[in-house]
């Protein structure tokens, strides 16, 4: 169906209905049903909907579905075709002010509704971003770069390394800081990535995105940019971060180091969280306040160690009590170079996958070992179990996250496929992927119903 | 404000002056909100409650415009989103969760919800909707987290019947509740979410009404329809009413949350004066040549007039306030003093929009130089004639001139002088299309907000449409309440008296009385009093706090009435034990007491003569009464007084004087 179709989204009968009637979507009609009159604009349906309905919107704004079968006649008495369009105006410049460049990929952080298919879809340009944020003009003078144009899920080795590539180009070009707008789905994949591929950054490289889409007027798209542009342009921390919200609240933005944030809630505005440590800093549209002492600070210069590769045959493996050895060995069949795995406990699989996970190191095969405690340290010489593992080859790797091990394993493969050498730049940190202490604050999770944890709740913003 | 001074707006006015109001061209239309009786909440699973306690735990939120399908921003979006608000919502963990919250995406829409307000719309005539497009109506005042308020059309053109005509009914809606306010104070509003999302429908009237009587009325009707539908909810704020005026040559304006019926006359009589009076103001307007092109306002700081703290005094302005701002009303002497409500003048209305939109609400907020003062405006204090010129002069305001002072924070002051010449403009040209609420006197309004229009309709991409199948209608027909009117009429030709059916056709138990009445033996009247008037006699009675007045479950009830009709109960045992029954004190398998047969009776009067032959009274039939009392108070109702009199007076036939 093409986007010149005169009746977008209908199909089937509604489609035979509104082609026999000769009126068109966007028409302004009155309909004649068994029923009764009806009168409003024919807006274009859902592709996914069914083919027995059409929708019109009523004089008061209101949509309503009517029943094709029961329509007698249509009469068009005038044509309104929507054009929705965030108003367009140039991005001010201001020579005093610093310039950051927001590199577009898609998903919430810059959509709107797409009424054809009645989802969000991903839109971007600075014009239309000031449109929506004025405020951006008050931090800094925002280039915009769109890089491709896809949800969070279809991000992929592919777009990891032209983003790396592009954040290169715009370090070489002096820019102050560099802004990733980006789905939240995979936003920590993107970011473990980035802080593999892009090392010791001169700038502040800050991953944004929103959970509530931005056609919303809760959305927290607008609060997140400005931090996230604050924090590029001001923000003394040259390292790749996620700059999300920290309690759900409109009150402040946390500040996660790329290697380790991961999503934590399926819809919440402050999902991603910093696990097994504290999050680098606390900031709004207006500063930026370190929370951990060690970060890589800004420089002046424009050095930057740029290392955009990967190797997409690694695969994670998501343990299970029951699981069987055909998992393992169907990725060494498919000539898998990596594998890694979120153990149980302290990193622990059973019996049965001990002879194929043995074949597949025997093969040349790096497999690792993360848990699917997420928070914590693999510890297997505590057990036999982790003892016997690590005798078939298996590299423990200490508190790295499964995704941010995956994301690595695939990048060192590029690499080396020499298992050891592998393993020695899979336990080497480049920046806190793998830390040395877990303070006694890196494992919090408030539980609700506490007197002391209700108290804290009825006084604090949460 | 005092009673006298409600009595005083209110007396003598004939709310249904028909020719008073048709020369003014009024025109009224209603929006009712009622609640449904749901067990949950429209998009999630959380129970419906109402909440008076500490909050559990409060969040922040701000709140954007955004574009509507048809590409454009609302008005009243952009207007909230001048006030630039902290919002603050109470949470309860018994009664809401991320979804309230807007943490988390709807879940299906409630069944049961679109059940009853499918039935409703079918009471009220509407020709439903074939599919249910959830619709998001944007709210920028912060009422509901998400800042829109998921809402549905269920049915279309329906209509009610009133003094003869039909009264038409624009649309049914089905929609989520949203917040109430708790505070609203200078940037910071406070909202609780506990009716938040609870199910609701939104009845729209066309402007049928044409007197403010009528209206309340109307609206009377409407809320006896919904009640006896036997779906809403009762209490508490479960029931709202907006109301729309328009006259000749003017747009609506919308009252909102008329807290009672009758005080929908009142407002509504002095709404449309209102009216009449800007009409008249836009026309001296123009008849002093001008209209929104020609008219000229300019702002100017004057703060540094005022850096005397006695100075300020003088003026009632306070030290805190940063800037003060005048702004100059070319030409416009004297017209801020015309008459737009009772006691209230248009300055009112500038004071109302700068309160509202720059947040400045310590009132008063505006002070008038207007050369000749006399008396009070409203947000006027008594402005000595010298400090006037100095302003004047400061600024070269010719004596013609009208001065408008607003005094504040930079950025609210800047609004505030923004708004009061955006509202002398429209003067000039329209009535803004507003939304008011009343005063305390509910005679009057002051404004709210600038009345929403269609623009802020958004499809909700969050929920799918739903089809309305026709099984779905006929079985919601099958269950459906009659009409309360026609409810009456059933019950008044079955021999019910008329304040009894009136109250009966919304009852909560009309459903149970309609299914029963047909099939046993008992006198429906009788049915009917037990069901409405000894329910909520004994329902009141103070009794022991373990002992309650529940109805006990409808399977109960029926064999209750059943056996009472077939034991032919006399009225005073069927009180009696229904009293017990409610109160819990009537064991399971009991049933109503058959009357007494002739000789139970005559051997009970024997004995009571007997016990009470010493009582003498001074008159015969008195004598006769307290017997008769005696008789029916051991027979536990058990006869009726017909029979126990026609016995007694055989049994006494000559009168013996008491000694």
């Amino acid at each position: 169906m093409n986007e010149h179709d005169k009746l977008k989204g209908y199909k089937g009968k509604a489609r035979e209905v509104l082609e026999s009637m000769g009126t068109r979507v966007w028409a302004d009609v009155e309909i004649e049903t068994d029923k009764g009159i009806y009168e409003g604009i024919i807006l274009p349906r859902a592709e996914q909907a069914d083919d027995l309905h059409i929708v019109l919107k009523l004089e008061t704004g209101y949509n309503i579905g009517l029943a094709v079968h029961a329509i007698r006649s249509i009469k068009e008495k005038a044509f309104r075709e929507a054009h929705y369009k965030i108003p367009e105006q140039e991005f001010p410049y201001d020579p005093i002010k610093l310039n950051v460049t927001l590199l577009g990929t898609g998903g919430t952080i810059a959509s709107r509704l797409d009424y054809r298919t009645g989802a969000v879809i991903p839109a971007f340009t600075p014009g239309e971003l000031y449109g929506a944020v004025p405020e951006l003009a008050d931090i800094c003078n925002l280039k915009t770069k769109k890089l491709f144009g896809v949800f969070s899920e279809n991000m992929g080795p592919e777009q990891y390394i032209a983003t790396a590539k592009a954040i290169g180009r715009e370090i070489e070009a002096g820019v102050a800081g560099i802004v990733i707008g980006h789905g939240t789905d995979t936003m920590h994949h993107t970011a473990a990535a980035l802080t593999f591929m892009i090392q010791d950054s001169p700038v502040p490289i800050i991953m944004v995105g929103s959970q509530r889409s931005s056609d919303r007027p809760s959305s927290d798209a607008a609060f997140n940019l400005r931090c996230a542009c604050n924090a590029a342009a001001h923000g003394s921390i040259a390292e790749v971060l996620v700059c999300m919200f920290g309690p759900t609240s409109d009150a402040y933005n946390l500040l996660h180091r790329g290697s380790r944030v991961r999503k934590m809630h399926s819809s919440y505005r402050s999902t991603f969280r910093t696990l097994s440590d504290i999050p680098v800093a606390k900031c709004t549209p207006d500063e930026v306040n370190p929370i951990k002492k060690d970060f890589r600070p800004r420089r002046k210069d424009k050095n930057v160690k740029l290392d955009a590769v990967f190797d997409d045959r690694v695969a994670i493996v998501y343990y299970y009590p029951a699981m069987k050895p055909d998992i393992i060995e169907s990725l060494i069949d498919n000539e898998y170079k990596g594998i890694v795995i979120a153990g149980t406990g302290l990193g622990h699989v059973n019996k049965p996958l001990y002879a194929p996970l043995r074949k597949a190191c025997r093969m040349g095969i790096s497999v690792m070992m993360t848990v699917q405690t997420l928070w914590g340290y693999v510890q297997m010489f505590v057990y036999d179990t982790g003892r016997d593992l690590m005798e078939l080859g298996i590299t423990p790797c200490s508190n790295m996250l499964p995704e941010v091990a995956y994301i690595k394993l695939g990048w060192v493969l590029a690499h080396t496929h020499d298992r050891e050498k592998v393993a020695k730049m899979m336990l080497t940190p480049i920046n806190d992927e793998i830390t040395e202490r877990e303070p006694h604050d890196g494992y919090l999770i408030f539980q609700g119903g506490l007197p002391e944890v209700e108290e804290f709740l009825k006084g604090r913003l949460r | 404000m005092s009673n006298a001074w409600r009595k005083k707006l209110i007396e003598g006015i004939d709310f249904d002056d028909v020719e008073f109001y048709g020369n003014l061209g009024f025109k009224c239309g209603l929006e009712i909100h009622q609640q449904l009786d749901t067990k949950k909440k429209l998009f999630c699973r959380c129970p419906v409650g109402y909440r008076n306690d500490e909050p559990d735990a409060i969040i922040l939120r701000h709140m954007r415009p955004t574009l509507s399908e048809m590409g454009t921003y609302d008005g009243t979006a952009l207007m909230e989103f001048k006030t630039k608000k902290q919002i603050i919502y109470q949470l309860y963990r018994g009664n809401v969760c991320t979804y309230e919250m807007d943490d988390t995406p709807p879940f299906p829409i409630n069944q049961e919800a679109l059940d009853y307000a499918i039935e409703i719309a079918l009471m009220l005539g509407c020709q439903l909707v074939d599919e249910v497009h959830i619709t998001r109506k944007q709210y920028l005042d912060g009422s509901i987290p998400t800042g829109f308020q998921r809402t549905a059309i269920i049915g279309l053109n329906g209509w009610i019947p009133y003094r003869d005509r039909k009264i038409r009914i624009q649309q049914l809606a089905l929609e989520e509740d949203a917040c109430r306010e708790v505070q609203d104070k200078g940037h910071t509003i406070i909202f609780r979410t506990d009716r938040l999302s609870t199910p609701l429908v939104e009845i729209v009237t066309k402007p049928d009404m044409h007197t403010p009587h009528e209206a309340a009325e109307v609206d009377e009707l409407l809320g006896r329809l919904l009640r006896a539908s036997g779906r809403v909810r009762r209490g508490i704020g479960s029931a709202r009413q907006d109301v729309n005026v328009s006259i000749t040559g003017s747009d609506r304006i919308e009252i909102k949350g008329v807290p009672r019926t009758p005080d929908i006359r009142p407002l509504t009589h002095y709404e449309a004066l209102r009216q009449k009076a800007l009409l008249e103001l836009r026309d001296k307007l123009h008849a002093r040549g001008i209209t929104e092109q020609t008219l000229k306002a300019t702002c100017h700081d004057v703060t540094k007039l005022f850096y005397d703290p006695q100075e300020r005094k003088r003026y009632g302005i306070p030290d805190d306030a940063d800037r003060v701002n005048a702004v100059n009303l070319v030409g416009w002497q004297g017209l801020l003093k015309h008459k737009t409500q009772p006691g209230l003048t248009f300055a009112a209305e500038l004071a109302g929009r700068v309160r509202v939109i720059a947040c400045l609400d310590r009132m008063p907020n505006i002070l008038v130089l207007d050369n000749q003062t006399e008396g009070k405006l409203h947000g006027e204090t008594d402005v000595p004639v010298e400090l006037e010129e100095h302003v004047r002069k400061a600024i070269g305001a010719d004596k013609n001139d009208t001065l408008v002072l607003v005094w504040g924070s930079v950025e609210d002051v800047k609004t505030g002088a923004e708004e009061i010449i955006i509202r002398v403009k429209e003067a000039a040209e329209i009535i803004p299309q507003e939304t008011r609420q009343h005063m305390v006197d509910k005679c009057r309004t002051d404004f709210e907000r600038i009345l929403p229009g269609p623009d802020r309709m958004y499809p909700d991409t969050d929920s799918p449409p739903e089809a309305i199948s026709k099984e779905r209608v006929v079985r919601i027909q099958g269950t459906m309440a009659p009409k309360p009117w026609d409810r009456e009429k059933e019950y008044a030709g079955m021999g019910i008296p008329a304040h009894l059916a009136r109250q009966l056709a919304i009852h909560p138990n009309a459903r149970f009385f309609d299914r029963l009445v047909g099939g046993i033996s008992i006198n429906p009247r009788i049915l009917a009093e037990a069901l409405v008037e000894w329910h909520r006699a004994i329902a009141r009675e103070k009794l022991a706090a373990e002992i309650t007045a529940d109805m006990p479950d409808e399977q109960r009830l029926e064999r209750f009435f059943i056996s009472a009709g077939k034991n032919r109960t006399p009225r005073r045992a069927l009180y009696c034990t229904f009293r017990l029954l409610l109160h819990g004190l009537y064991t399971k398998d009991a049933e109503p007491p058959a009357p007494l047969s002739t000789d139970e009776l005559k051997s009970l009067c024997e004995k009571v003569i007997a016990e009470r032959k010493d009582v003498r009274y001074k008159t015969r039939k008195l004598t006769l009464d307290f017997l008769l009392g005696e008789v029916i108070d051991q027979s536990a109702g058990r006869a009726e007084p017909e029979q126990i009199i026609s016995f007694l007076e055989n049994r006494i036939p000559s009168f013996q004087p008491a000694v």
